[in-house]
């Protein structure tokens, strides 16, 4: 699972650039779909999403390997928006208490596509992009604090070795004659317990992790970088891009008139 | 990005002085060290030794200028410091990097995911020129014996040898004049061991810094340092140091009574009972068999709906494991011992092949060990950890023990003697993850002992233990296969094995990997 999420070996045209550069790119996009939920604006700016893709080394059955989760969580978000929202329109579907009409169906896929949207930037950015690039870019070029970058940093090597850790404790706590298996109740209690081993080794990891960084002189004033985080002008263009792919979203949604500031209410 | 560019900062051995130096850990009420006298000269190689709780690693921590609970405004909490610790003639603490401390887990001594980054992370934090980082980087990488391994390589893929090698690395880059090593092999294969101690005298020899390194295995660091320290638990009548002169000499002297306090010395193997028989391979009731088993940590991955199996780290694996047998499985690192034996004891899926267990074992379960409910597990087979902290489930020793017993509804009779055969009789109401490190183990083994499964999968059970907590096992577990339960140990232990007797199962290596 930890060699997944590393870039050995990608080398598109997105990996090259400065991570603070994609950063920015991600974010105002995702701004702009943040704001509102219509399915012009979400859908304008999926399309060019699916564009880059090849420019980030990412194909479909990747994304589906690493974004999965966000994908579920915008599909159920969708379809519960459809169900639930306040109709108007025409009714659709009638189930009772659950009931579709054209504007709750219009508004669900607005959000699904706009999930789809928001979701799709990050999982681009993540998969062009080395996590200890993106510390330096953010610690150099953006001056967060370095230690708050780089023990957050260090801290998330550890999370893949938690994931080790927690297939290991299970078994470990079978042998002891503690289920995983058998009802709800008894599966709730069994993840419990585990999970309490788990932040065990987890708060014992961490403290070594910090002795050792601390032994290496971490947490001075005065640092340097040997990994120097640079820019190019393949960075403008990266820039350029969520500009210009939040712009068209925003005007394509005003022009179609579909634009729907969340906050307004509708 | 050259090497041959100069890095600049040659090492500067360090000496240390400890003048009536003491330590007591915030809310403990014992000193970990009192009233050390000590003083080391630059380049000297010192070998600490002691019981446990003499507090070696509280100095090397001091000495490495990270101990204590400190706050932001650089107090530490309620700990107490006396007496004085200098390292130059200056306080540890106000002087980073020159110093480098090594500890046992090597998990935690990576700090970067890519090695290259880690090396330099040290010399980064002391503000060395980025030039000379990565000169120092490739330097430090030679000299430990990673430099044909790509700067960008990723952390993770090695192994407990190798992430030891690159902390060491690590810390050269920070141009120590100290370097401290706290058990730095203990939890590495015996190629491993070697590989670690060899890097350390090449480094030694080239920058002629100060070395002081705390291990149980004597034999590993004796021909290495040209000193042997000796340190007593703290008490407010005697000295710190018990005993203190070049390796022979203090091995001779105190041989009888190191040893009594566990440690490893050259050439010792603690007696340990001898097997009343050991029966003939073959014979004895067939318990578990394994046949064609390929084994694997990982699950099967889903593909659209095909079921992908995950590749196997060894495959075409045959056992057999009779009441009455020991079985020793050993084999390089790597090579999917500890994967086998999980596998062989229900805990994870056999990728293909089978576990059978036969009906003297099952007695109504099913065949499939992995099959049965966890209840059925532990009265039929039995699992230690090699970290026993894995397996502790509840906040006291004497429930940890009664928590088998208690689901089965069974067998509460027999913790009384595993708490007095096991020695955990005076920790009775403590909290498991109090305990020490052999007090551990010894309750480990106790707990899954308590369901009284019919056979014992062990993993690793000696590593790290003191000379006193193995010959106790070995002993123990004898008595156990004379009593005809079935035991299986993962070990790269030789003298283990032998003192166990029976078969043994040696498992190739699976897959190249790098050296």
């Amino acid at each position: 699972m930890r060699q997944e999420l590393t870039l050995h070996g990608n080398h598109a045209l997105l990996a090259r650039a400065n991570p603070l550069s994609k950063f920015v790119a991600v974010l105002l996009i995702t701004a702009v779909l943040a704001l509102s939920i219509d399915w012009v604006s979400a859908s304008v700016a999926l399309v060019f999403e699916l564009f880059l893709f090849p420019l980030a080394g990412l194909t479909l059955s990747l994304l589906w390997q690493r974004g999965w989760p966000l994908i579920v969580a915008a599909a159920i978000g969708g379809w519960s928006t459809s169900i639930l929202a306040p109709d108007s329109g025409r009714i659709l579907l009638d189930a009772g208490i659950w009931t579709m009409s054209q504007g709750s169906l219009q508004l669900g896929i607005g959000f699904l596509l706009r999930g789809f949207a928001i979701a799709l930037p990050a999982v681009l950015l993540m998969s062009c992009t080395d996590p200890t690039d993106l510390a330096d870019a953010l610690a150099q070029k953006a001056r967060l604090p370095h230690r708050f970058v780089l023990g957050t940093l260090a801290a998330m090597r550890l999370v893949g070795l938690m994931a080790e850790e927690w297939q290991t404790i299970g078994m470990a706590r079978r042998a002891r004659g503690v289920g995983s298996r058998g009802n709800l109740a008894q599966r709730v209690k069994a993840t419990l317990g585990q999970s309490f081993g788990l932040l065990v080794q987890a708060i014992r990891r961490a403290s070594r992790l910090a002795v050792t960084m601390e032994a290496r002189g971490f947490g001075g004033g005065k640092r340097t970088w040997a990994r120097a985080s640079t820019f190019s002008v393949l960075d403008l263009w990266v820039v350029a891009g969520g500009v210009l792919v939040a712009a068209l979203a925003l005007v394509a949604a005003v022009t179609a008139g579909t634009w729907n500031m969340v906050w307004l209410g509708s | 990005m050259v090497p041959s560019q100069d890095a600049g900062g040659a090492v500067r051995p360090a000496a240390v002085s400890a003048r009536g130096w003491g330590w007591r850990h915030a809310g403990r009420s014992r000193p970990a060290v009192h009233a050390l006298d000590l003083d080391i000269a630059p380049g000297e190689r010192v070998l600490l030794l002691g019981p446990s709780g003499a507090g070696k690693s509280t100095l090397l921590h001091a000495l490495a200028g990270v101990l204590g609970d400190i706050n932001d405004d650089g107090e530490s909490g309620d700990a107490d410091e006396s007496g004085s610790l200098l390292v130059d003639g200056a306080v540890p603490r106000a002087q980073r990097g020159r110093a480098g401390l090594m500890q046992q887990d090597p998990e935690t001594q990576v700090v970067l995911s890519r090695v290259g980054d880690d090396v330099a992370f040290g010399a980064e934090n002391l503000a060395v020129p980025r030039d000379a980082i990565w000169a120092r980087v490739h330097e430090a990488l030679a000299d430990v014996g990673l430099a044909h391994l790509p700067l960008d390589h990723p952390t993770s893929a090695l192994s407990g040898g190798q992430k030891q090698r690159l902390a060491l690395a690590g810390i050269l880059a920070m141009r120590p004049g100290l370097i401290l090593l706290d058990e730095p092999t203990a939890n590495l294969d015996p190629d491993g061991v070697l590989e670690v101690r060899d890097a350390v005298a090449r480094c030694l020899d080239k920058t002629g810094a100060t070395l002081v390194v705390v291990e149980h295995r004597v034999s590993v660091w004796k021909d290495l340092v040209d000193r042997i320290v000796v340190l007593q638990p703290g008490s407010s009548s005697e000295s710190a140091v018990l005993l203190d002169g070049p390796p022979d000499r203090v091995l001779r002297e105190a041989r009888t009574m190191l040893a009594a306090a566990g440690v490893w010395v050259p050439g010792y193997v603690p007696a340990t009972r001898t097997r009343d028989l050991v029966p003939a391979p073959g014979t004895g009731n067939l318990l578990l068999a394994a046949e064609q088993l390929a084994v694997s940590r990982e699950r099967p991955r889903r593909k659209g709906f095909r079921r992908i199996p995950p590749v196997p780290v060894q495959d075409g694996v045959a056992a057999q494991v009779r009441a009455g047998q020991a079985l020793a499985v050993t084999g390089p690192n790597g090579a999917g011992k500890s994967t086998f034996a999980l596998t062989l004891a229900g805990l994870l899926e056999p990728v293909s092949g089978k576990v059978s267990a036969s009906l003297d074992l099952s007695q109504g379960a099913g065949i499939d060990p992995y099959k049965w409910k966890a209840e059925q597990l532990i009265s039929r087979v039995g699992t230690v950890f090699q970290e026993p902290e894995h397996q502790f489930v509840t906040g006291k020793v004497l429930d940890e023990l009664l928590f088998g017993p208690r689901h089965l509804g069974h067998g509460e009779e027999r913790v009384d003697e595993l708490l007095e055969r096991l020695r955990l009789t005076h920790v009775v109401d403590a909290n498991p993850y109090t305990l020490s490190g052999g007090e551990k183990r010894r309750l480990s083994v106790a707990t899954v002992l308590a369901a009284s499964p019919q056979v014992l999968v062990l993993d690793e059970p000696t590593f790290g233990q003191d000379a006193n907590t193995w010959a106790e096992l070995a002993s123990f577990l004898s008595e156990l296969l004379d009593a005809g339960t079935a035991v299986v140990s993962v070990t790269h232990d030789a003298e283990f094995t032998a003192a166990l007797g029976g078969v043994e199962l040696r498992m190739a290596a699976a897959e190249v990997v790098a050296p």
